[in-house]
């Protein structure tokens, strides 16, 4: 039986071992690192402190207030759609789909299970200039009667085919499109779990008591979903401030244009791995962090104590 | 939890005031939109195989090809003219398959210690686990390069299938499981036959981990079959690289073969998909797991 008192111990070892070395040190080291001056070409021993200077040159970098413009914009302009499509799209499909519903939320899941650089590729290919699929779809619209003279003059106002990855005012939302299509599905599945433990018989109370569907919906289903909308929204707001993958594929580095799309994320891995500056580097991700924490709490401060009051009267 | 296919009560006729009724009394208009954005949805994925069996100048047709070609057989000696494709794909079967095992190993044990035992500081260790792996991946970009690079591991697939073993979702995920679907009795019953607490582990409690174990397996390998950013800091040379990476690095300014891209990019994809269309549901139920509670 005293065998039993380390066996715990004995199951955690080899997990704590992982988490510690890769997972909690490297955390503690980079919040060390980000209060040093160092290059890594040079050795471990030119490191030297620099108290709050790094913090204070990122503060002060136009890149960096530019990256986080875009940043913002992003988790904006992407993260609003996923939830104002997914959330009306999961109720109807609660409340009418009975027949091939898993394929259709199948149809809808699948970009997030495949891989954001197929995707970004891809992606590029369909917004080319000349050739790509979206603007050839765009010529074929102006031979429709009604809309297509407007969209021709449109098209000719801008000067021929949409540049969609060249052009600064089409780059950013091109990239945002594509964030928007690759979790939408993800959100649409939060939102049926959610909907599918509401009972039943509250829509039929509802019904007796002669509310609309519309009604039904305001105020029913919305209160009730408050804690998943809460969940989803705080999701999208993590991921979409660490933005990094789809505007780092779709848009070359090489190319002007890659400013308007650098995210906070994109502006720290320059600093570490093209610029060799890895104490600012760091001193950028944890102010990032705190962006991120700040507005997660504001999320649950204007959103969340609502949200558990709801779940706990439902 | 209700069944998902509980069928809708039927309205009465005439009561309900626009929008929402005429929204509903108007199905058609809905499941066109819905339809339809699922058509949108799944298109990029459809010309992503499409465009694989065509070569670069087709692709760029005017109108581009709606349909499959010829042209698969080319595309792909293109790709390996380009890139040591087959160790590419290699290596990601190989990273993500040493992923999933470790990590299913890790936090399994890890997750049955935190379901069963009671031990000191049971619950401050926990706490530590999630919460520091709840905190945004790219603070630990930076210096756990710098500890692959202090450890020799650059370059070197464990530095991308050993962090990754010790996940704070799987060990959640498990101790969620254990902790309800294992019956105590069971253990107790083995320790009397004399079994040792590892065996118990071994022998009682992991074969009942199937459904659980099966889940985690396919999120975890689907993360790393996907993940570009690990690889991309850690890995310099170009037979190391994995799919997603090696795929990118083709992704020339001027000269880039769309054709060969596009097919790397199906096979890169084909895995998953199948593997999504065999276990959507558990998947996705999994996936979702704890998100439930709000």
């Amino acid at each position: 039986m005293r065998a039993r008192g380390w066996a715990p111990y004995l199951f955690l070892a080899p997990f704590f071992v992982v988490f510690l070395v890769f997972g909690l040190f490297p955390l503690l080291f980079s919040i060390y690192l980000s209060f040093q001056q160092w290059n890594p070409a040079e050795g471990l021993h030119t490191m030297h402190s620099v108290g709050l200077e790094n913090y204070w040159y990122a503060i002060t970098d136009p890149w960096f207030h530019d990256s986080l413009l875009n940043t913002l914009w992003f988790a904006l302009v992407s993260g609003a759609p996923q939830h104002l499509v997914a959330l009306p799209l999961a109720y109807f499909i609660h409340r009418q789909v009975k027949r091939g519903r898993d394929l259709l939320v199948g149809a809808y899941f699948v970009p997030y299970i495949t891989s954001s650089v197929a995707i970004a590729l891809i992606f590029s290919t369909l917004y080319s200039k000349d050739y790509g699929l979206i603007n050839a779809a765009l010529s074929e619209l102006t031979r429709l009667p009604f809309i297509g003279s407007p969209l021709e003059a449109a098209q000719l106002a801008r000067g021929g085919p949409i540049d969609w990855l060249g052009d600064a005012d089409t780059t950013r939302p091109a990239v945002a499109f594509v964030v928007f299509w690759r979790y939408l599905g993800w959100n649409l599945v939060l939102y049926l779990s959610a909907l599918q433990v509401i009972d039943q018989d509250l829509y039929e109370a509802a019904t007796l008591d002669g509310a609309s569907t519309w009604q039904q919906f305001r105020h029913v289903t919305l209160p009730l979903l408050k804690p998943m909308i809460f969940f989803a929204v705080t999701l999208t707001l993590i991921g979409n401030l660490q933005l990094f993958e789809e505007p780092f594929i779709l848009v070359d580095s090489e190319k002007g244009v890659s400013q308007s799309v650098m995210t906070s994320a994109i502006f720290m891995y320059r600093l570490a791995f093209n610029d060799g500056d890895f104490g600012t580097a760091s001193a950028v991700s944890w102010l990032l962090f705190i962006l991120i924490a700040a507005l997660t709490w504001l999320n649950a401060r204007l959103f969340g104590r609502d949200a558990r009051g709801a779940h706990e009267a439902g | 939890m209700k069944r998902a296919d509980v069928m809708p009560q039927p309205l009465p006729a005439g009561r309900d005031a626009w929008p929402g009724r005429a929204w509903l009394s108007r199905p058609w208009l809905a499941w066109t939109l819905i339809l339809a954005g699922a058509a949108v949805l799944v298109a990029p994925l459809y010309f992503t195989f499409v465009f694989a069996t065509h070569g670069r100048t087709e692709i760029f047709n005017s109108p581009p090809p709606l349909w499959f070609g010829s042209q698969a057989l080319s595309n792909l000696h293109l790709l390996e003219e380009r890139l040591p494709f087959w160790r590419n794909l290699g290596m990601s079967l190989y990273v993500a398959g040493m992923t999933t095992l470790l990590n299913l190993l890790l936090c399994s044990m890890a997750g049955y210690a935190f379901a069963i035992y009671q031990f000191r500081f049971k619950r401050p260790l926990f706490a530590l686990v999630l919460g520091s792996m709840m905190l945004p991946s790219f603070l630990h970009m930076i210096p756990s390069f710098m500890v692959m690079d202090a450890l020799g591991w650059i370059d070197e697939p464990r530095a991308l299938y050993v962090p990754a073993a010790a996940s704070a979702l799987g060990i959640f995920l498990m101790r969620q499981y254990i902790g309800s679907a294992i019956p105590r009795d069971l253990i107790d019953a083995a320790r009397m036959d004399g079994c040792s607490e590892f065996r118990i582990f071994r022998s009682v409690v992991l074969p009942l981990l199937k459904p659980a174990l099966g889940t985690l397996g396919l999120i975890t390998f689907i993360a790393s079959w996907n993940n570009f950013v690990a690889p991309l800091v850690v890995m310099r040379s170009p037979e190391h690289y994995t799919l997603p990476l090696a795929l990118r690095s083709m992704q020339t300014p001027n000269n880039t073969e769309w054709g060969a891209l596009m097919i790397g990019s199906a096979i890169a994809m084909l895995p998953l998909l199948v593997a999504y269309v065999l276990s959507a549901r558990r998947l996705v139920s999994g996936l979702t797991a704890g998100a439930v509670r709000g």
